[in-house]
């Protein structure tokens, strides 16, 4: 916002009370209601203004209290803003960020649980990524507001609350982090396990305890969902020749899905397993602590699929 | 716009030259005339401006011309969609052609236009050529969005012309948007968002109006009320079709949209209003002669006799040749002259577009993001079509 004075933030809650998970504090003082713009509780208006106003040469923040009231305003992100570039040419780009909390808290329930990163990832025109660290969600987040085209920042509201250690670049002003590039949060040769979002906290304690086990695994923290890298994911697997998928969303047509399909079609003969994905339960997120925990990934499903590809467990549920 | 260009010399027979000799102004004269509008204008919570409106010969002329042409490009669209030359939708406007061209005498390009689908002569007022508008609904390269648009895809970012949108409604926020940004940019210039009676009940046309007044944006909302939405009468969609009401905080003129000129005044009207004070909504009352669009023979849910009825007693084009007339500023034969060589132009610009050719294949995978980062996109079959995005 101090780079460029054409960004602009808007959302509920986003100037006068700082924000509904503090993301935007303080910066209604510093950059005046005209920059941080608090609106009614109308997405498809918003969102639809916010599009508007990129159409026209602005730089738009739009910020969703959740990504599940995006659904209100999804024909503004597909239609409005995904499309605009390729419909007119190169006439109308949209600048603009789509940002919020995605995914599941903690018992918020069924409407509050959805994460949307496969809805908005198979959209042609649109950029979709999802921070992990504090590095990542600085640097991605600047890249995002940078970036010419419409950019879904999927944020999770449990990581808001996490600390990570940050160097010294990531203080600089300008640090920002390459759109459609994973990172290799932890180097491994026996298996290949991708995540986003919270679910690398996961994967990378799982990574711990397979070590123990002595399966090293390589964690890619996949930071860009569209474009998605997969070269740095055939790489990985060409090394490894096992591949887990780790996803809190559904995994019915799903960010996992992809992947594999993709791994299958383009490296086939590396793979030395099949490829396990770990996602979220086929089930509305319940509200009882118990079932939702059962409703989402833990690490000990992540480590049971890696040691699974390892030829290395007894599966309970026989298969054959 | 398209200015009369003929020297009136070029016109002058022997016989005409005795009856021209006593006009008192000529074609591209400039001198103020005044005109009255049809109906007086009706005000939702402000006053209303006069019916007296001001112009000149000339553009009194110019809005005989561009809505003749206006009148011709969607009749000999309807042929090229017969023909099979236009794919999928196509939504004409003729009828509406004073609200196109009342809008534009009233404003300049600084200002912004969005609207829904019906766009063709919109994009033409804004300055968009017949070449680039045929050629764009014939799926070629010399489209004003090369071919990959469509009909209800025409944009024109340089006048001020924002398309061209498919969903119905959604025009109306991204245009209060544009308006938001003309404030936050301190340009000085505002937004006109139209949408028709069908889309006037849509939940996030309100959603933008509040904001809109709440913000004191410079948008002036637009209801091109031709009474039907598709095939669904006002009075079957709206509980209260008093379109220029339904802002209810937000002030409302209704006005004849069928005379230029009483267009002209509103548009003019709501321009200044809305620069100091805040939204406006303009119900401009319209009608289209063809149906919904070219899958819609548009007879079904109306009589013959009410469209012809419209025709008759309504019709924009007619009312200026009146206006022509009756100031003296040309004969019949002229404007009969000027409507010829509008068709002329017209059969050229189709002629001339058919010659355009397809967009090369390997602007399937251009355009889709401003910059790609050298990602891969796929076709089809993955393994056989694929491109790096630049």
């Amino acid at each position: 916002m101090s780079a460029d004075p054409k960004v602009f933030l808007m959302g509920e809650e986003v100037g006068e009370y700082q924000g509904a998970y503090k993301i935007t504090k303080g910066l209604l003082l510093k950059y005046g209601p005209d920059r941080v713009v608090d609106t009614p509780i109308t997405e498809a208006g918003f969102t639809g203004i916010g599009v508007g106003a990129a159409y026209y040469g602005l730089k738009p923040v739009v910020e969703f209290m959740t990504i599940n009231f995006s659904l209100q305003a999804i024909d503004h992100i597909i239609n409005s803003a995904a499309k605009s570039n390729y419909m007119s040419t190169g006439q109308i780009s949209v600048p603009i960020v789509f940002r919020g909390p995605n995914g599941a808290a903690a018992g918020v329930g069924a409407q509050h649980s959805h994460c949307y990163a496969a809805w908005y990832a198979s959209c042609p025109g649109l950029k979709v990524l999802a921070p992990y660290s504090s590095e990542d969600a600085r640097g991605l987040l600047k890249a995002a507001i940078r970036d010419p085209d419409p950019v879904v920042f999927l944020e999770n509201e449990l990581l808001y609350g996490e600390s990570f250690p940050v160097s010294v670049e990531a203080l600089d002003s300008n640090f920002c982090l390459p759109i459609g590039k994973a990172k290799i949060e932890r180097e491994g040769k026996d298996v290949t396990i991708t995540a986003f979002s919270k679910m690398v906290g996961y994967v990378l304690e799982a990574a711990e305890i397979l070590a123990k086990e002595g399966i090293s695994a390589e964690v890619i923290n996949l930071r860009s969902i569209r474009p998605l890298d997969r070269s740095t994911i055939y790489d990985s697997v060409r090394k490894t020749n096992r591949l887990v998928t780790v996803e809190e969303g559904f995994s019915q047509h799903g960010i996992g899905a992809e992947i594999c399909a993709s791994v299958v079609e383009e490296y086939f003969d590396y793979l030395d397993a099949p490829v396990e994905r770990i996602a979220g339960a086929d089930v509305p997120m319940p509200y009882a602590a118990n079932l939702e925990r059962m409703a989402l990934p833990q690490v000990e499903d992540i480590v049971r699929a890696a040691k699974r590809t390892c030829y290395r467990s007894n599966s309970t549920t026989a298969t054959a | 716009m398209a200015q009369l260009t003929r020297r009136t010399t070029d016109l002058l027979k022997p016989f005409s030259a005795a009856l021209s000799s006593t006009r008192l102004l000529t074609t591209t004269s400039t001198t103020p005339i005044t005109v009255e509008t049809s109906l007086p204008f009706t005000g939702h919570r402000i006053d209303p401006p006069s019916r007296t409106v001001e112009t000149t010969p000339q553009e009194l002329m110019s809005f005989f011309r561009d809505m003749a042409l206006m009148r011709r490009m969607e009749i000999a669209a309807d042929s090229l969609y017969k023909a099979k030359l236009i794919r999928g939708f196509c939504h004409l406007y003729d009828g509406q052609e004073a609200v196109a061209v009342g809008m534009e005498a009233a404003i300049t390009k600084k200002d912004c236009i969005i609207t829904a689908y019906r766009d063709h002569c919109i994009f033409i007022g804004r300055g968009g050529t017949l070449l680039q508008c045929f050629s764009e609904l014939m799926g070629r390269k010399d489209g004003c969005s090369k071919g990959k648009g469509g009909s209800m895809h025409f944009y024109k970012k340089e006048s001020g012309f924002y398309g061209g949108h498919g969903i119905v409604g959604a025009q109306v926020p991204l245009g209060c948007g544009l308006a938001f940004a003309q404030k936050y940019s301190k340009d000085e210039n505002v937004t006109f968002a139209m949408y028709g009676d069908g889309a006037a009940n849509q939940g996030q046309l309100f959603e933008a109006l509040n904001m809109a007044a709440l913000w004191d944006l410079p948008a002036i909302l637009v209801c091109e009320n031709n009474h039907y939405g598709m095939g669904t009468a006002e009075w079957r969609a709206a509980k209260s079709p008093s379109y220029y009401k339904r802002g209810d905080y937000v002030p409302g003129l209704k006005v004849d949209g069928m005379d230029a000129f009483a267009v002209k005044q509103a548009c003019k009207f709501a321009k200044e209003h809305v620069l100091k004070n805040g939204p406006i909504i303009l119900e401009m009352d319209t009608y289209r002669y063809h149906g919904h669009s070219m899958s819609d023979p548009g007879s079904t849910y109306r009589t013959r006799d009410e469209i012809s009825g419209v025709r008759q007693e309504r019709d924009p084009v007619e009312r200026i040749r009146k206006l022509v007339l009756s100031h003296d500023l040309a004969t019949e034969k002229e404007l009969k002259d000027i409507e010829k060589e509008v068709r002329k132009e017209v059969d050229e610009a189709i002629a001339q577009a058919k010659e355009s050719p397809m967009p090369d294949p390997s602007e399937l995978f251009t355009n889709v993001y401003v910059k790609g980062y050298g990602v891969e996109a796929f076709g089809a079959d993955r393994k056989e079509l694929k491109a790096v995005l630049p």
